[in-house]
């Protein structure tokens, strides 16, 4: 318990000092670098011990008795709608207003009358949240480390704004803290609290720069979040007055009976889709990367929209063969194939990177919608690959761009040489996304076999045509970062010590995640989902995966046997073998020639003669298919498919859940 | 086995009326078929073992010439086509003509004619293969390496600086001049 | 690995360049038949091949030439999955890997055919995709494993149950294989409009490896074909055999007679044939198992 108490509060602590050290100092530096590393050794160490000390099968029950906390906890969701009040008057929002109050006063309602006062425990530790701990810890405080030196550089090169960075490191540890809540709580009014607090969180974050442009996004977060919120406040409602539970974990018991759960569940799937910026909610994660905020939306991605996707995993029990499974796969599948469509054709190396996560994040709830256990275990693969791959992405985008003043991918020309160490970075990123030995793909190939198993054939398809677009987009950058121009020589590249502090760490565990995942999966994710799908609920009727499922030892659950994974093994080591062939190649003496132009090449490979004999600068651009999958031409149809396709079956949950 | 077994070929259009070009093209028809020879005319010049050049080497094109020519991997053999690509034919007084391919790079086989017949194109082919058998002999023993066209330039010229030949030196330019 | 896998693989990679030479012969003097030519020997891409290796190795940078080896590698790696009985997904995953390194080699040069074969190559594997990872559900769906080792010891043909699958997958053939209406990217053909893109700044030897990498692709892309048609029954090859052989010639005549398309034809056609033969078969598989 300690720990977890430190786990949560110790962030909010060191929130609350840096925020009055608006000044950039050396002590600033070492208070924030130091507050993250705690951190990171907390939930290792955490981990750790639940692992060796803990039955986490069963899961860990803490603090039944909380009256204090819970007054606590109201205080701090009216605080938490007076600022967000007093924000929306400043700006004349007033919709905003609207919402913030339909999801806090019945909150303070049920706090304070003590309607939901329960003595059953209210934060709970299981498989999953450590899973989520170690996600949340370690990618998390590594952001937080990185933070300090980018934001630092991002002042450095953007001086027309106003350097509010104490401001700026200490909303990401309030964000740490709160998703630490987030995650260990099972009493749906905390979970609530927390998630109200990453709301806030990413609004603030987001409008950090005060440009209208970030203005305008970050309202578009809140009231995208603030709504999803309302959905999760009439969740708890109906949950206290009507089921007369308040935990997530009692929720669960009805999996047998969904029936009787409908409203509920559907009510926080809607929470769960706005939180992970689904369709038609994604337009807030791509306004959080085209807005001047540089980490945050690194955390955003990395972590914040994990949020919704772990509470469409707690509850995927519950959803096998509902109307909320449906809404929840069919929202999820089509995010992954439209927004990996989207992807292609945008050359902002964030904006790639934030329709990547759309995309990939749809994958997952559309894993999670199915309700089968080995769905559920390729959603969990998928989400802690992510992370780490993501995370480590983002952070070397904007590494690149503080090097080199650009984030696009077309200026990226070259990088192999020019920066290698960077390019070295990319490409494990880039490979893990998206080619087989690495950790994504492998998920994707469980995701595949789970969702022909589940009978969602819509899925399957959905995810055959998503990984064809998804490759064009990666490799496309990929070949960027491998064309060599002639005479390209190294430059130096000034990212900073601390933000290599974090992705090389980072780099080190994607690729250790794909020789370590068989572990990961036969001690933590197999044992979660044989939890959470026991006895009756255990649906598959093929009869691989559930022998798999039965084997506790190392075999891998669904698709991929151990034979699959030794030969991957082997094809991940010839990988490893390649830039050590590549020393050896040349050393054999070979003509070097001039790179083929119609015989037009000026002697350099970057220019050729024109037909009036004067050199040309040659440049290569990527497709981007504009006038194919344009975004001004694909997202507005998505995005009315999607709402119209949420509206009615949410209206025919909320009918069905109420009054049936 | 021989590589001639295998020939691949690049043609190049000079400074050409097009006459031998269209027969070059014919030489790939049913009639002629030079695929039966494992000919192919390929358009890039690193897949090529044969360049065949048809017409005169003008002011413009050396340059393109001389590039595609070391562009092209050993052993390899040039066939000049046609009298324009022998040595500058009709259009050899022409103020832009330098003369024939020679003048830029380094030729094997001449196939005379105006324009050249594609017999004597598939003639001169199947001379130019035994050629490349025999570079390709040499150069397995590590006897052989091609001249690049700087180096033809500096054999042909002295020095490589001067590689550029004035084109044509005659009456015509002088006349300008004084025009 | 089974005695009958081991012996397979070692059939396939001692074989299968003769094979798919021999067969790529065939389908030269086949074409030449078709315009009225006498044609080339039947053994001319062997020889096209030794040449290639018997040839000076230039290159345009330092990378170019790893990356072809790796690119052959792995094309050559997914086949031998292949016939070990191994799974059909991974072999599909292997194949994609192998893909993603000749375009990177093709981006590397940084020049505008290469390049601009490397994005077409991109956009044709956009194209079949689908196709290729809907195929292996097919298998999965009625024979019920991704093992090639199961999908061959089933006791019904699996084209019976998926011939929506196998006219997809027939499809998606002429653009792997690089025929005509699909020959985008690079060609087998001596012109073509991108003076033979992807492949376009490769030279001697390099262009060798991906070559080589081509043949042992196809023998794998016909060793799919003939699997819809391979069951228990040893006579069942006869059969795949036959499939094969009217299937090479079903490409040739394709080759012969379509002129090459605008790659948003190709786009369209390719995912229009995916949704509705590959779909429709899914769906209607589904249904009955």
């Amino acid at each position: 318990m300690p720990v977890l108490a430190f786990l949560i509060l110790f962030p909010f602590a060191v929130a609350f000092i840096l925020f009055f050290m608006k000044k950039d100092s050396k002590g600033r530096s070492v208070i924030a670098t130091g507050g993250a590393l705690a951190e990171l050794v907390a939930a290792v160490c955490f981990a750790a011990d639940n692992f060796l000390h803990h039955d986490l099968t069963m899961g860990t029950y803490y603090l039944s008795e909380t009256h204090t906390a819970d007054m606590v906890i109201a205080a701090g969701e009216l605080c938490l709608m007076l600022l967000v009040f007093s924000q929306a008057i400043k700006h004349h929002k007033y919709y905003i207003l609207f919402l913030s109050a339909l999801g806090t006063i019945p909150a303070l309602y049920l706090d304070l009358t003590g309607i939901s006062e329960t003595s059953s425990a209210h934060l709970k530790v299981d498989h999953l949240t450590v899973i989520m701990v170690l996600i949340v810890g370690i990618v998390g405080s590594l952001i937080c480390i990185y933070a300090v030196g980018y934001i630092r550089d991002y002042h450095h090169h953007h001086t027309e704004y106003q350097d509010r960075s104490g401001y700026f490191l200490s909303m990401l540890f309030v964000f740490l803290g709160a998703m630490m809540g987030l995650i260990s709580s099972d009493n749906l009014s905390w979970m609530y609290f927390f998630w109200e607090i990453t709301s806030v969180c990413s609004f603030l974050l987001i409008g950090y720069s005060k440009t209208p442009e970030a203005v305008t996004n970050s309202f578009r977060a809140l009231w995208m979040n603030l709504l999803g919120g309302c959905g999760f406040m009439a969740a708890i409602v109906f949950c206290v007055c009507v089921m007369e539970i308040t935990n997530i974990s009692q929720l669960l018991l009805f999996a047998t009976i969904p029936a009787m759960a409908v409203f509920p569940v559907a009510m926080l799937s809607f929470a769960a889709l706005t939180k992970s910026a689904q369709m038609p909610f994604c337009r807030w994660l791509l306004g959080a990367m085209v807005a001047p905020t540089p980490t945050s939306a690194l955390l955003h991605s990395a972590t914040m929209v994990k949020a919704g996707v772990y509470l469409l995993l707690r509850l995927s029990p519950m959803m096998y063969g509902t109307y909320t499974g449906i809404m929840v796969t069919v929202i999820g599948g089509f995010t992954f194939f439209a927004a990996s469509l989207l992807a292609i054709t945008v050359s902002d190396g964030k904006k790639i990177l934030a329709y990547s996560t759309i995309s990939n994040l749809g994958l997952i709830t559309a894993a999670a919608g199915c309700g089968i256990s080995e769905a559920v275990w390729a959603g969990i693969m998928l989400l802690i690959f992510h992370a780490v791959t993501k995370s480590m992405m983002f952070m070397s985008v904007g590494a690149y761009e503080n090097s080199t003043g650009s984030r696009d991918v077309e200026d990226m020309h070259g990088m192999i040489v020019r920066y290698p160490k960077l390019a070295f970075v990319m490409t494990i990123g880039i490979f893990g996304m998206s080619v087989v030995p690495m950790g994504m793909c492998v998920a994707k190939w469980a995701a595949l076999k789970a969702f022909i198993d589940s009978g969602y054939v819509y899925l399957t398809l959905f995810l055959c045509f998503g990984s064809a677009s998804t490759m064009f987009y990666w490799i496309k950058w990929l070949g960027k970062i491998f064309s060599v121009s002639r005479e390209s020589r190294k430059h130096e590249d000034t990212v900073h010590r601390s933000e290599w502090a974090a992705i090389y760490p980072l780099t080190f565990t994607a690729m250790l995640l794909c020789l370590v995942y068989p572990i990961i999966s036969a001690f933590v994710v197999n044992p979660y989902v044989q939890t959470a799908f026991n006895g009756s609920l255990n649906r598959l009727t093929a009869p691989g995966p559930a022998d798999d499922l039965a084997g506790s030892g190392p075999e891998l659950i669904a698709a991929i046997s151990t034979e699959d994974f030794v030969i991957m093994g082997v094809m991940l080591i010839c990988m490893c073998i390649l830039p050590l062939g590549m020393k050896y190649v040349n050393t054999v003496q070979e003509r070097r020639v001039l790179s083929y132009m119609s015989g037009f090449n000026t002697g350099n490979d970057r220019s050729f003669y024109d037909s009036q004999g004067e050199e040309k600068e040659q440049f290569l651009s990527n497709w981007y298919m504009n006038e194919v999958f344009g975004e001004k031409k694909l997202l507005r149809p998505c995005l009315m498919l999607t709402s119209a396709f949420l509206i009615v079956i949410m209206t025919a949950c909320t009918i069905g859940g109420l009054f049936i | 086995m021989k590589i001639s077994k295998s020939p691949w070929l690049l043609h190049y259009d000079g400074s050409s009326c097009n006459g031998c070009d269209i027969e070059v093209l014919a030489a790939t028809t049913p009639r002629f078929d030079v695929e039966r020879f494992g000919i192919i005319n390929t358009g890039n010049p690193r897949h090529a073992d044969i360049f065949l050049c048809t017409g005169g080497v003008n002011s413009q094109n050396q340059d393109v010439v001389r590039q595609i020519y070391d562009q092209m991997p050993d052993p390899k053999v040039v066939l000049a086509c046609g009298i324009c690509a022998c040595d500058g034919g009709i259009f050899k007084d022409c103020y832009n003509i330098l003369g024939g391919t020679d003048t830029v790079i380094p030729v094997d086989v001449y196939v005379p004619g105006c324009a050249v017949r594609p017999e004597a194109l598939i003639d001169g082919v199947v001379k130019a293969l035994k050629i490349l058998d025999e570079k390709a002999e040499k150069m397995k023993k590590g006897e052989y390496r091609s001249l690049t066209s700087d180096e033809y330039a500096e054999k042909l010229y002295g020095d490589p600086q001067e590689a550029v030949p004035e084109a044509s030196a005659s009456g015509d330019k002088e006349e300008k001049n004084a025009g | 690995m089974t005695v009958y896998g081991t012996v397979a693989v070692i059939i396939y990679l001692l074989c299968s360049p003769f094979i798919a030479c021999f067969m790529s012969g065939v389908d030269r003097v086949v074409t030449a038949r078709m315009q009225g030519r006498r044609g080339p020997s039947v053994l001319q891409p062997w020889y096209d091949l030794a040449k290639l290796f018997a040839k000076e190795s230039t290159s345009v940078n330092n990378i170019q030439k790893i990356l072809v080896m790796a690119h052959c590698f792995f094309a050559i790696f997914s086949g031998a999955v292949f016939f070990a009985g191994g799974d059909i997904l991974l072999v599909f995953f292997s194949l994609t890997m192998a893909e993603v390194f000749l375009i990177l080699a093709a981006y590397s040069v940084n020049a505008a055919y290469s390049g601009m074969g490397a994005q077409r190559e991109l956009l044709q594997m956009m194209a079949y995709e689908p196709m290729i990872l809907l195929t292996a559900v097919g298998f999965y769906l009625s024979v019920g494993s991704f093992r090639v080792e199961d999908i061959m010891s089933a006791s019904l043909p699996a084209v019976v149950k998926m011939p929506g699958f196998f006219i997809g997958f027939c499809f998606m053939l002429v653009i792997k294989l690089r025929k005509s209406p699909f020959d985008l990217s690079t060609s087998h053909h001596a012109h073509q409009e991108v003076i033979k893109g992807l492949t376009g700044d490769l030279s001697g030897p390099a262009y060798g490896f991906s070559e080589l990498a081509e043949l042992y692709e196809e023998v794998l892309m016909l060793g799919i074909v003939g699997l819809f048609f391979i069951t228990s029954d040893p006579r069942s090859f006869l059969a795949a055999a036959v499939a094969i052989v009217i299937v090479m010639f079903c490409m040739s005549l394709i080759d012969n007679i379509f002129p090459r398309v605008k790659w948003e034809t190709l786009l369209k056609a390719a995912w229009v044939v995916t949704f509705f033969a590959g779909g429709a078969n899914l769906v209607i598989l589904s249904f009955i198992s």
